[in-house]
C-alpha cells in the first residue's frame, strides 16, 4: 500500500515536472521570439539608465538669471562680480529691472536680482542694507533654488566684506556632512531607483501583457483542457520573467557601475535577495491584473496605473513620502517598490545593513503571497 | 459621400474604445487617479521629517538650539540619541533624514565669543531631501547665532534679501504640477489609444477587411486620427476644469489660444502613436513601442527637471519633444499671460512636428498596403 502510494506520488511529480518544464521552454520561446519582449527587458531599461544618469538631474546646473544694478559703484560693481562668479548663476547685467521683466515671462531667465540705487549709502551706514529678488513662481523648485543660491551669494559676499572691516568670526559654524554621498550626485540615488522602476516594468507589464494575451486569444482555455493545474500553469508563466527580470537587472547594475560610477558598497548576495524578494509582488500583480482583465489594453493601463506609476511616485524615488498627505501615505504601504528602492540604494551606496534589509524582504514577500493567493483563485474561478 | 464613410469609420472608431464598459472606465479612472496623485503626491517640498539630536552640551545654548528645532515646523518627530553609535545606526536605518550633534563645550565657547561648532549629518542617499532638510537646519543655526552676545554685535553689517515670487506668490507647488499634468495626460491617452487602434485591427484581422471597404488610405488614416483627438480634446478640457475648480489655478491668459495650439498638440502626438502603430504587428508591440517613447518624453520636457540643468549635448534631443512646447504654453497661459507671439513661436514646433509624423504614417501605410 505504502510503496503504491509512494510510487503514485513520486509518478505525479515527475509528471508535473516534465509539464512545468515544457510550460517554461514554451514561454521562453515566446520570449525570445518576440521584439518587444526584448526591447522592454533590455533596450528599455539601458534607455531609462541612461535618462536617469545624464537627463534627469536634480542638481540645478548654472541657472540663468538677470542681475540689476541700479548705480555702478565699486561697491556693488563687487557685489556683482561675486554673482557672476557662482558656479549656480549665469548672470545677465543690466541698469534696470525692465530690462528683465519681459525675459522672466518668456522663461529666458529664472529670476531678477535687483540691487537698489540706496544699497551702497545704506551699507555704509549700516542702515540694513537689502537687496531685491524677484523669481519666476510658475517652477516652484527652481524659484527656491534661485532665492537660496541669492541668499548663499550675498550673505558670503556680506561675510567677507565684514571680515575686511573688522573681525567678527562666525559666533557658531556649521559643520554640515553628508554622508554615503558625499559629493551629492543626484545620479548616485537615482540610478539605483531607477533599476527597480525597471524591474517593475519586466515583472508586471510586460507579464500580464504575455498573459492577457493568452486570455485574449482563448489559448489560455486550450492549456487549461490540459493536465496541467492552476498551480503548474503560474510557475510556468512565472520563472522565465523572474529570470528575465533578474537578467535585465544584472545589466542595469551593470550599467550603473562601470558607465556612470555609481559606487556599490554592499554585496552581491544583498542584491539579488532583494531584488528576488521584489520580483515575487511585482510578478503577483502582473498575473493578477492579466486574470482580472484578461484584454492587453486593459492590462497594459491597470499595470501603468496600478505599478509603474507607484513604482514612480509612491516609493520615495522621487518624492519624499514623509511629505505626502496622510492618505497617500497610507497607500504607500502596500507599494512593493517603497521597501526595494531605500534598500537598493542602500546597497549601493551604504553597504550592508542587513537589519533593514529582512525588514523590506519579509514585506515584500508578504505582499507577494497575498497577490498570489489572488491571483490563483481569479485564475482557478476562470476554470469552474 | 465620402463625409458618410468618414463618419462611419469615426463613429466606429470611438466605439472601438468605449463600446466596452471596461474600457470607457479605463479611460476615466485613471486619468481621475492620476491628477490627484500627481498633483498631492509630486512634491519635491520636505515636511514631516524626523530629526535626531545628540546634545552633549549641559548648557543654556544647546537646550536652546535643540528648543528651535523642536519648535520648526517642518520638522515632526525629534528623537534624542545618548551616543555617537546610537546616531549612526539611526542615519544607517533611515530612522531620520538628519542628525544634529552639539558639542560638549557648545554653550561655554558662545559665553567665551569662541566660535562654537554644531554638526549636521544627511543622509546622501537621499540627497535632495537631505540638501533642503540641511537648510533649514542652517537657518535655525543662523538666527540662534544672531542672538548670541557675538551674533548682536556683528548685526548691523548684516545684507537682508528680499524675495518676492512672480505668477506664484506662495510658490504653490500645485500651480506648477496640474498645468504640467493638462499637457503630458494628453500625450499619455493620445499615444496609446492610436497606438493601438490599427495594430488591434492587425491582430484581430479586420484591418484587410476596412482595406477592401470603399474607404480610400488617407480616409483611413483621417478616421483612426479624429477618434484620438476627440478624446484627447475631452480629457485635456477634464483636466482644465479640475485645474481651476478644484485646484484653484489662476487662468490669467486666453482658453481661445490654448485650445487653438492644443490642437496642432494633439496632432503631433495621434501623428506619432499612427506610427508607432504602422511599425508594429501586434498589439503587445505598439504598447511597448509607445511605452518606449513616452517614458524618454516625459523625462526630457522640462516637466520634472528643467532642460537647462540636463547636459548641452543632450538638450538638442528635447527639440522633437512636441510635450516640451506645449508645457510651455499650457504653463504660460495659466500663470503667466503669455504673449500670442510666444505662444505662435512654440505651436509652430508643433506643426511641424505633426506634419512630418502624419506623412510618415500614410507613407508606411500605402508602403504596406501596396
Amino acid at each position: 500500500m505504502t510503496a503504491t502510494a509512494h510510487g503514485v506520488g513520486k509518478e505525479d511529480w515527475r509528471g508535473s515536472a516534465q509539464r512545468l518544464a515544457t510550460l517554461v521552454r514554451k514561454e521562453s520561446l515566446q520570449i525570445v521570439r518576440d521584439p518587444s519582449s526584448i526591447l522592454i527587458a533590455f533596450v528599455l531599461p539601458a534607455v531609462l539608465l541612461f535618462l536617469f544618469g545624464y537627463g534627469v538631474s536634480l542638481d540645478t546646473a548654472r541657472t540663468r538669471v538677470g542681475l540689476v544694478i541700479e548705480s555702478q559703484r565699486p561697491l556693488t560693481q563687487d557685489l556683482a562680480a561675486s554673482f557672476q562668479a557662482s558656479r549656480y548663476f549665469e548672470v545677465s547685467i543690466g541698469r534696470d529691472r525692465r530690462d528683465f521683466e519681459e525675459a522672466l515671462v518668456l522663461g529666458r531667465v529664472r529670476g531678477l536680482i535687483i540691487v537698489p540705487a540706496t544699497f551702497t549709502s545704506d551699507f555704509a551706514a549700516q542702515k540694513n542694507p537689502s537687496i531685491q529678488v524677484i523669481v519666476d513662481g510658475s517652477d516652484p523648485n527652481t524659484a527656491s533654488f534661485v532665492q537660496n543660491y541669492t541668499q548663499g551669494v550675498v550673505a558670503n559676499w556680506a561675510a567677507l566684506r565684514g571680515a575686511e572691516v573688522a573681525a567678527h568670526p562666525p559666533p557658531i559654524s556649521v559643520e554640515q556632512r553628508f554622508w554615503f554621498n558625499a559629493e551629492l550626485k543626484s545620479r548616485n540615488f537615482l540610478v539605483p531607483g531607477s533599476i527597480a522602476i525597471v524591474m517593475t516594468l519586466v515583472g508586471t507589464l510586460l507579464t500580464s501583457l504575455v498573459v492577457a494575451r493568452e486570455w485574449e486569444r482563448g489559448t489560455m482555455e486550450a492549456i487549461m483542457a490540459t493536465p496541467v493545474t492552476a498551480t503548474e500553469l503560474l510557475a510556468g508563466k512565472i520563472l522565465p520573467y523572474f529570470l528575465l527580470g533578474l537578467t535585465s537587472m544584472t545589466l542595469c547594475v551593470a550599467l550603473a557601475v562601470l558607465l556612470f560610477g555609481v559606487p556599490f558598497r554592499g554585496s552581491l548576495l544583498a542584491l539579488y535577495a532583494l531584488s528576488a524578494s521584489f520580483l515575487v509582488p511585482a510578478l503577483g500583480q502582473g498575473l493578477l491584473i492579466s486574470a482580472a482583465t484578461k484584454n492587453q489594453f486593459l492590462a497594459s493601463q491597470v499595470a501603468l496605473i496600478s505599478a509603474f506609476l507607484p513604482a514612480f511616485l509612491l516609493s520615495g524615488f522621487l518624492f519624499e513620502i514623509s511629505s505626502m498627505p496622510t492618505v497617500i501615505q497610507w497607500v504607500t504601504m502596500i507599494v512593493p517598490a517603497r521597501y526595494l528602492i531605500p534598500s537598493l540604494q542602500t546597497v549601493f551606496l551604504a553597504g550592508d545593513i542587513w537589519p533593514m534589509f529582512l525588514r523590506d524582504i519579509a514585506i515584500m514577500l508578504l505582499i507577494g503571497a497575498v497577490l498570489f493567493l489572488l491571483a490563483a483563485r481569479s485564475t482557478q474561478k476562470r476554470i469552474a | 459621400m465620402w463625409w458618410t464613410r468618414l463618419k462611419a469609420l469615426i463613429i466606429k472608431e470611438l466605439l472601438a474604445v468605449l463600446r466596452d464598459p471596461k474600457g470607457r472606465a479605463i479611460l476615466i479612472g485613471p486619468p481621475i487617479v492620476q491628477l490627484l496623485v500627481f498633483s498631492y503626491a509630486a512634491t519635491l517640498e520636505v515636511r514631516n521629517v524626523d530629526l535626531l539630536v545628540l546634545n552633549r552640551d549641559g548648557g543654556k545654548w544647546g537646550y536652546e538650539l535643540v528648543q528651535r528645532i523642536q519648535g520648526a515646523p517642518t520638522f515632526r518627530r525629534i528623537t534624542f540619541a545618548q551616543t555617537p553609535a546610537a546616531l549612526h545606526d539611526a542615519i544607517d536605518r533611515q530612522r531620520v533624514i538628519a542628525a544634529v550633534h552639539i558639542g560638549p563645550t557648545f554653550s561655554r565657547d558662545i559665553e567665551a565669543g569662541r566660535p562654537a561648532d554644531v554638526q549636521i549629518i544627511l543622509d546622501g542617499r537621499r540627497s535632495n531631501a537631505s540638501q533642503i532638510v540641511g537648510g533649514y537646519l542652517n537657518q535655525i543655526v543662523a538666527t540662534l547665532a544672531a542672538d548670541t552676545p557675538a551674533g548682536q554685535r556683528a548685526a548691523t553689517a548684516a545684507v537682508s534679501v528680499v524675495a518676492r515670487n512672480w505668477f506664484n506668490p506662495n510658490l504653490i507647488y500645485q500651480w506648477f504640477m496640474v498645468p504640467n499634468l493638462v499637457a503630458s495626460i494628453a500625450l499619455l491617452i493620445g499615444l496609446v489609444v492610436t497606438a493601438l487602434s490599427i495594430a488591434r485591427e492587425r491582430e484581430l484581422g479586420t484591418f484587410d477587411q476596412l482595406m477592401v471597404s470603399p474607404l480610400r488610405t488617407h480616409e483611413i488614416l483621417i478616421g483612426k486620427l479624429a477618434a484620438p483627438m476627440l478624446i484627447g480634446t475631452f480629457h485635456i478640457t477634464i483636466y482644465i476644469l479640475a485645474a481651476i475648480f478644484v485646484f484653484g489655478v489662476p487662468l490669467r491668459g486666453s482658453l481661445v489660444l490654448l485650445y487653438g495650439s492644443a490642437i496642432f498638440y494633439l496632432g503631433s502626438v495621434v501623428g506619432l502613436g499612427l506610427f508607432i502603430s504602422a511599425l508594429s504587428k501586434t498589439q503587445q508591440q505598439a504598447i511597448l513601442g509607445a511605452f518606449l517613447f513616452l517614458v524618454p518624453a516625459m523625462l526630457l520636457s522640462g516637466f520634472a527637471t528643467p532642460i537647462e540643468n540636463m547636459p548641452e549635448w543632450l538638450q538638442p534631443i528635447t527639440l522633437v519633444n512636441p510635450l516640451r512646447y506645449f508645457l510651455v504654453i499650457v504653463k504660460g497661459v495659466f500663470l503667466k499671460d503669455l504673449p500670442l507671439s510666444e505662444i505662435a513661436r512654440n505651436t509652430m514646433p508643433l506643426a511641424l512636428i505633426a506634419l512630418f509624423t502624419l506623412s510618415a504614417a500614410a507613407w508606411l501605410f500605402r508602403r504596406r498596403l501596396e
